[in-house]
């Protein structure tokens, strides 16, 4: 074991899987540690929790202990990036060479893909370690990973209570220690609100700032992959090496990265901060209400102007992110036809065999989404619904492009509530729909947004939402880096 | 009085554009090869791959465009298309639907001498589909992906064609086009070219179109018009009994030269088009289709009045030797190297085009030369041979690649017009047919024909007609 200097809060040596890929970074280039070693403390961990979190779908021991022989040697001859050696734990909605991606879902529960997506290509010329995959609503469709077609995942504060989705295996997979970092996807908040459920970074980048290619496509013009991290630098530090242009992906942008650790910890004094008075409403958890409150005075003590702005169009995105996302959905879901891969359930003849496999293959949330897609875009209602959405979707667009004409950011809860119980609403869509109230419009406008932990409600994690304008990450990564510096929230780790 | 009746025709063709790669991928467009192997994730549709725009595929469209006509537009997109069939890996066609490509232009054909300018609606691009392989597969069926995602162009016309022999024209002028631009090779056998009609008839001189039939499966220019001739006469007969046309898909099948139903209006596809959210939408630049135009060959239409006006051919001729690059350029090379264009016309759209077909080969495999035509012609011009010899020259040349020089030496077919030597076989033709020599003197004078005829047998064809013509006539006044 290697001789480290830093202490928990109760005085004990930290294990590696607790740390950052930063602090790990410094350890690994001085040689003070081996990749080996994170990657026992992070198996260790999942030994010891996973029965409870259940986190992830699948681990890949083999494959993360070979990256780590070939991290090993690009430090010994001085070839690190900020990834070589790092366990970081993958969104099973990625397609990763060689290894089964299910998208929790039974339709795929044998797919093995014979490529690999341009996000975890990108981290494996780092030298990454691929640890595992994590579990997810099936198809990434779901806000509390309780649509899983496998298990659903828990969260490391409460095991009563879901970690949030879609991407709730990786938000529990870091709140609970049991990787370093995670990937993810947000599609209307997969990523943001799961981190405010678990009590950790979770930044969804603009759309087109990371190629989408080899992630499974949900809704293709609002997904967009990001990281889930302990803190902000990670975030930052993730992003630096998961986007740019893609030539695999036609809506990657073609702009350029700025060099985000540069960007933090920047003063953001005279930043002015936008504070929609749409999202700070009645029937939202008042203690949630008061925290996100709160946190706005932290940032108003460190020199930034809170400015008062309107978002009229707001009332309107749940509506519309369930047109254009189920949409989208009923058409990128069509491959799942049993001719090629994944499940089959054989029948008498051709539509039979579609019929079989489909009904059987999707769980009740995806057949639901197919079902209103296929509605939506249907002859005679496709004006009514998915192009007036679309119309909608503009409005929303605009809102956040006039706001964001006068503020720098705009800062809002992440989500009305915090964790709820397992099963408390699985029996009404709706109320489970409304749980992404306040992340859904940064993907129908396009824009990042990250989540940041603020405080507690009770004994669960509250997040803070700052949204940027379109290829601006440096800005809300700045602020959310300034609010993480002066406060501890952050550090704080369920005790599981 | 019976009612006439006229046909209204419209056709959307599918033209398999000549990319070496496919339109979202870099997979081979090859045909006939090994089942899948020129598929890779993307083009099977696996998940979470995306498409990748070929940039030839829009410039094929362009030029296309340019070429009929239509206006391009500056800024379109794709669509999805959406249907469940095993040969469409991805449950949806790649496709342009609200924002084609290329919008308006016309076409002209040429029927009975007469110019006919038949309008087009769109050209759009999409992705082919692969293939259901159902014949020797046991109780299964198999999918072959090769062709799936090989770029296509829809070429969609307006209901202006009025009969099949029409349709047909048009079919050949588009298919004249596309392999001018060298966008599409026109393989009606291997599919690059397909052929969906729309039809529907209505008394002649009635405004309102009819209720409209489209016909599947007319993959051939000789389907194209038997299809269209059985599905107007049925449609014909159906109104004249007092029935109804029904609004329906029909199929032609090539066996029986018949068409029967597919599908009714209720039964057909909602196919839930929406814009493509993977891709971005195609902006032509000016510039680049400024550089497209300025690089388009010349058309066949252009070349078939600058022959009519620079040869003096017939429209006929020009229309004929314009429709594919191989054949005007094998006429010009035979009229630069002198020879005669109407003469130069006659004898490719003749002799050489019957020798051609009989052995089913195309003009570029002719042994026969342009060079070589010419050489025949000149001999042809200064005397040495005549029509007659000329003919069995020509075949000669095709059989052997010889050229006429040589196949004139070797066979001795040079012609007679050493008047010594035509003499002797005059008089001698003349002392053979005294009854004949009788009646021409006593006024018959058609009877020449018969007195150069036998005097052309005796020489083997080699005689000079001419000359025999002038010593026969100036022998029988003499006598």
């Amino acid at each position: 074991m290697s001789p480290l200097l830093q202490l928990n809060a109760c005085g004990v040596p930290l294990k590696l899987n607790e740390l950052t890929i930063i602090e790990l970074r410094t350890l690994l280039d001085k040689r003070e540690i081996r990749p080996h070693e994170i990657l026992d403390d992070v198996y260790g961990r999942m030994d010891a929790v996973e029965d409870r979190v259940h986190a992830y779908l699948i681990t890949t021991k083999k494959q993360a202990y070979k990256a780590a022989d070939e991290a090993e040697e690009a430090i010994k001859s001085n070839q690190a990036s900020i990834l070589t050696g790092i366990p970081i734990a993958i969104k099973d909605n990625m397609c990763t060479k060689g290894i089964l991606t299910t998208c929790a879902s039974k339709i795929l529960y044998n797919f093995i893909p014979p490529y690999e997506s341009t996000v975890t290509a990108k981290m494996k010329e780092q030298k990454y370690l691929p640890i595992g995959k994590t579990n997810m609503d099936e198809f990434a469709m779901g806000s509390s990973t309780e649509n899983s077609a496998f298990y659903p995942t828990r969260n490391p504060w409460n095991l009563q209570c879901v970690p949030g989705g879609s991407s709730g295996g990786s938000a529990a997979a870091v709140a609970a220690d049991e990787c370093i970092a995670a990937i993810g996807s947000d599609t209307g908040g997969s990523i943001r609100q799961p981190a405010s459920f678990c009590g950790v970074v979770g930044l969804k980048p603009t759309y087109g700032r990371v190629s989408r290619y080899g992630l499974v496509a949900f809704a293709s013009s609002l997904d967009q992959i990001g990281p889930l991290t302990k803190n902000v630098s990670d975030a930052a530090a993730m992003l630096s090496v998961i986007g740019g242009h893609d030539p695999l992906d036609s809506t990657s942008a073609p702009s350029g990265l700025p060099d985000y650790a540069e960007v933090l910890g920047r003063d953001i004094k005279g930043m002015k901060i936008g504070i929609p008075k749409e999202y700070f409403v009645e029937g939202m958890d008042q203690e949630v209400g008061d925290t996100v409150r709160e946190a706005i005075k932290k940032l108003e003590s460190l020199g930034a102007i809170p400015v008062a702005v309107s978002l009229p169009h707001t009332e309107y995105a749940i509506a519309t992110y369930y047109v254009v996302a189920t949409s989208e959905a009923s058409s990128n879901l069509a491959r799942y036809d049993g001719v090629k891969f994944g499940f089959r359930r054989e029948g008498k003849d051709l539509m039979e065999m579609y019929m079989k496999t489909r009904a059987e293959g999707f769980g009740a949330e995806v057949k639901r989404r197919i079902m209103l897609g296929t509605f939506a875009l249907s002859s005679g209602y496709y004006d009514a619904y998915y192009k007036k959405a679309q119309r909608v979707r503009t409005l929303i667009k605009q809102d956040f492009e006039k706001a964001l004409k006068e503020v720098d950011v705009i800062v809002t809860p992440t989500s009305p509530g915090t964790a709820f119980r397992l099963g408390e609403k699985t029996t009404d869509p709706l109320q489970m729909y409304l749980s992404d109230i306040f992340t859904i419009s940064a993907n129908l406008a396009g824009v990042p947004a990250v989540s940041i932990p603020c405080g507690f409600s009770g004994d669960m994690p509250v997040g803070l939402q700052i949204i940027g304008g379109h290829f601006d990450e440096a800005s809300i990564l700045k602020v959310a880096y300034a609010y993480e510096q002066s406060t501890d929230w952050h550090v704080r780790r369920p005790s599981l | 009085m019976s009612i006439r009746y006229e046909a209204v025709i419209g056709l959307e063709v599918h033209a398999q554009m000549a990319t070496e790669t496919k339109i979202f991928c870099g997979c081979s467009t090859k045909f006939g090869s090994e089942p899948n192997s020129q598929t890779c994730p993307v083009c099977i549709g696996m998940p979470g791959v995306l498409p990748v725009l070929n940039k030839k595929a829009v410039e094929y469209s362009v030029r296309t465009g340019l070429a009929v006509h239509s206006t391009i537009s500056p800024y379109s997109r794709f669509a999805r298309k959406n249907y469940f069939y095993p040969d469409l890996p991805k449950g949806y066609q790649v496709s342009q639907y609200e924002m084609p490509i290329c919008e308006g232009g016309h076409l002209e054909i040429i029927l009975d001498g007469e110019v006919r300018r038949i309008g087009l609606t769109r050209i759009h691009m999409e992705e082919d589909a692969g293939k259901n392989i159902h014949e020797g597969t046991g109780p299964h069926s198999f999918v072959d992906l090769n062709r799936a995602g090989t770029p296509l162009m829809e070429i969609v016309s307006e209901p202006d064609i009025r009969s099949p022999q029409e349709a047909a024209a048009y079919m050949k002028k588009l298919r004249s086009v596309l392999r001018c631009l060298e966008v599409c090779d026109g393989n009606m056998e291997q599919g690059s070219l397909r052929c969906d009609a729309n039809v529907s008839v209505r008394p002649v001189g009635q405004k309102e179109l009819g209720v409209k039939v489209e016909l599947k499966n007319i993959n051939s220019f000789r389907f194209v018009e038997k299809a269209l001739e059985y599905e107007i006469k049925r449609q014909i007969m159906v109104v004249e009994d007092g029935g109804k046309i029904l609004q329906e898909t029909r199929l032609f099948e090539p066996a029986t030269g018949v068409t029967h139903s597919m599908r009714s209006k209720e039964e057909a596809h909602d196919y839930r088009y929406f814009p493509e959210p993977d891709l971005v939408p195609i902006e032509v630049e000016k510039e680049w289709l400024d550089k497209i135009a300025s690089s388009l060959p010349e058309l066949p239409d252009a070349k078939r009045e600058r022959f009519v006006s620079a040869y003096g051919l017939p429209e006929y001729d020009a229309e004929l030797l314009t429709l594919d690059t191989a054949t005007s350029e094998w006429f010009e090379k035979v009229v630069r190297a002198g020879g005669i264009p109407k003469s130069v016309s006659n004898w490719m759209m003749v002799e050489l085009m019957r020798l051609l077909n009989e052995d089913g080969m195309s003009l570029e495999d002719s042994p026969l030369k342009p060079d070589m035509l010419a050489g025949m012609l000149k001999l042809m011009d200064n005397g040495t041979i005549s029509g007659k010899i000329a003919k069995t020259v020509f075949e000669e040349m095709y059989k052997t690649g010889k050229d006429a020089g040589t196949v004139v030496r070797e066979k001795g077919l040079v012609q007679i017009s050493d008047s010594n030597a035509l003499e002797a076989a005059v008089d001698d033709v003349l002392i053979k047919s005294p009854d004949e020599v009788e009646r021409f003197r006593a006024g018959d004078e058609k009877l020449i024909s018969f007195f150069v005829g036998q005097v052309m047998k005796a020489t083997k064809g080699k005689a000079n007609p001419g000359m025999v013509n002038e010593l026969l006539r100036e022998k029988l006044t003499k006598m």
